[in-house]
């Protein structure tokens, strides 16, 4: 579980994030929406601790880690996996050195028992036999699946996703939104996805938060999400530049 | 204080500041043994055995310059014997671990801020803390170690050759009779100051390390960042090497004074 209470951050005299508050339950798959530049991949980053608020607190399973240093946070940590935007693959290692990354540093396996493990995290993410290749080999979608299984294979509790089918084509987009959907289903973890594509939202979320003004504007599952009647969110929803071009 | 952090005097401050828990944090680390043996072999690969031939290159020919410069000055009052003397006590206590330090904080220095700083801004850094992996240990730690061990070794190839390279010109070149050229140049340059080398190469070593990882680990977003934190990497260093490279020769002197 994770919770977010009246969370501040500025960046020198720019203020980001004015008081957010939002609670995402274990099991739970959450959708961040909001506009580019919104603030959505900064209270991602919060939720594990890479950045510090300057107020309020983030609690994850009850624990409050807005006052831990670096080294007390790498515990936490491993509850998570995350999913960066461009993938964050390390360019220096293979496939199969960065998904065993994890397993390599925090767990005592063979490397035949290594290799299995990544063999398997790959077929999940529909790359099977890329173990040898590097991240410079792969397309985009090819470097967000190498990510997502970097970030899966030591079964973590809770996922999160920052903006994954962005500068993806439409056919890309789908069968990441798919492999989104696979690992919510089969690993039964927590997923925190940051979006603006909609149609992702729509499908890959049980909760949908809005942040607008630097602040949660709306929290709702998507079906009351997607047909509220707020101008503010329809804007958003139906995508278009002016409130009063609104389609409902 | 106010005034300090709008200048450059509290940029300056607060960098150094931050270089300080660095290095508290990297040693702390070090002593729990919380890095990779592994990397440790592979960085001490790179900044040793790649750095060969830059070092030994500017070692010889720091030698051979030296003993011809000596050589010209010595041969006036007929003291053309202690020419090789005036190289080796110079080569071991000075210009060895000074110019070889120089000479890796170009190359290494640039290089761990380069990788670093792209790590950096494609979030590979953040990648590595969420995989519950702390920066200092995997990529700072090996780094450290490493320079501080390859730099002596680098220094002592430098001193031998250069020395070497002195004889082979003074014997060669200049005519130099060599067996009284070797007596003196044992006679007069002492453990203590190829000791003297060591300390300092070792300490050189840590500098470089440290402020290439700094540089690296906190530089603007963007190639011009990337850029910058490479160049201030080298700067830094160089400058941090000779100003330091005074202070530990006057409190090497002392230590040496008080023991000897």
């Amino acid at each position: 579980m994770i919770e977010v209470r009246q969370l501040k951050k500025s960046f020198g005299s720019q203020l980001v994030l004015a008081g957010v508050d939002l609670r995402i339950e274990s099991g739970e798959s959450a959708v961040i929406i909001g506009r580019s530049g919104g603030g959505k991949s900064v209270l991602l980053k919060h939720f594990i601790g890479l950045l510090q608020p300057d107020a309020g607190d983030v609690l994850v399973d009850g624990e409050n880690i807005t006052r831990m240093n670096e080294r007390q946070l790498l515990r936490v940590r491993r509850k998570f996996g995350m999913v960066f935007q461009g993938a964050a693959l390390f360019d220096s290692m293979t496939v199969e050195e960065n998904v065993a990354f994890g397993l390599r540093r925090h767990e005592h396996l063979t490397e035949a028992e290594i290799a299995k493990r990544v063999a398997a995290t790959l077929d999940v993410v529909d790359l099977p036999g890329t173990q040898k290749k590097k991240p410079a080999e792969l397309s985009g979608g090819m470097r967000k699946r190498v990510g997502l299984a970097r970030a899966i294979i030591y079964e973590p509790q809770i996922v999160l996703y920052d903006e994954p089918t962005t500068g993806l084509d439409p056919i890309a987009s789908d069968s990441i939104d798919h492999l989104l959907m696979r690992v919510r289903d089969q690993l039964k973890v927590t997923s925190v996805v940051v979006t603006h594509d909609m149609r992702s939202a729509r499908r890959v979320g049980n909760h949908v938060f809005m942040l607008h003004e630097k602040k949660i504007y709306a929290s709702a599952p998507p079906e009351e999400f997607f047909n509220s009647s707020d101008a503010v969110v329809r804007q958003f929803v139906d995508g278009v530049a002016d409130a009063k071009e609104t389609i409902l | 204080m106010n005034f300090l952090g709008q200048t450059w005097v509290g940029d300056w401050l607060t960098g150094l500041g931050r270089i300080a828990v660095l290095t508290r944090d990297a040693v702390a680390s070090c002593l729990t043994f919380k890095f990779s043996r592994r990397d440790l072999f592979y960085q001490i690969y790179f900044i040793g055995i790649k750095s060969q031939s830059v070092v030994l290159i500017t070692g010889a020919f720091t030698g051979m310059v030296l003993t011809v410069q000596t050589y010209s000055q010595f041969h006036k009052i007929k003291m053309d014997t202690a020419s090789l003397a005036v190289v080796g006590v110079s080569m071991c206590s000075e210009l060895g671990p000074v110019l070889t330090a120089l000479m890796v904080a170009g190359r290494v220095g640039a290089a761990i801020a380069a990788e670093l700083g792209t790590m950096r801004v494609t979030e590979q850094i953040d990648a590595l803390r969420t995989l519950a992996t702390h920066p200092i240990d995997y990529l700072v730690v090996p780094r450290l170690t490493a320079s501080m061990i390859a730099l002596p070794l680098l220094t002592v190839e430098s001193v031998a050759l250069g020395i070497s390279s002195g004889y082979f010109v003074g014997v060669e070149l200049l005519g130099i009779d060599p067996v009284y050229l070797y007596y003196n140049m044992l006679k007069y340059t002492g453990d203590i100051d190829l000791e003297f080398g060591l300390v300092k190469s070792f300490v050189y070593g840590g500098i470089i390390a440290l402020i290439g990882c700094y540089k690296g680990l906190t530089c603007g977003m963007g190639a011009e960042g990337v850029g910058r934190a490479t160049t201030e990497a080298v700067v830094y260093s160089s400058i941090s090497i000779l100003i330091c490279n005074f202070f530990l020769t006057l409190a090497l002197q002392r230590v040496a004074q008080l023991v000897l």
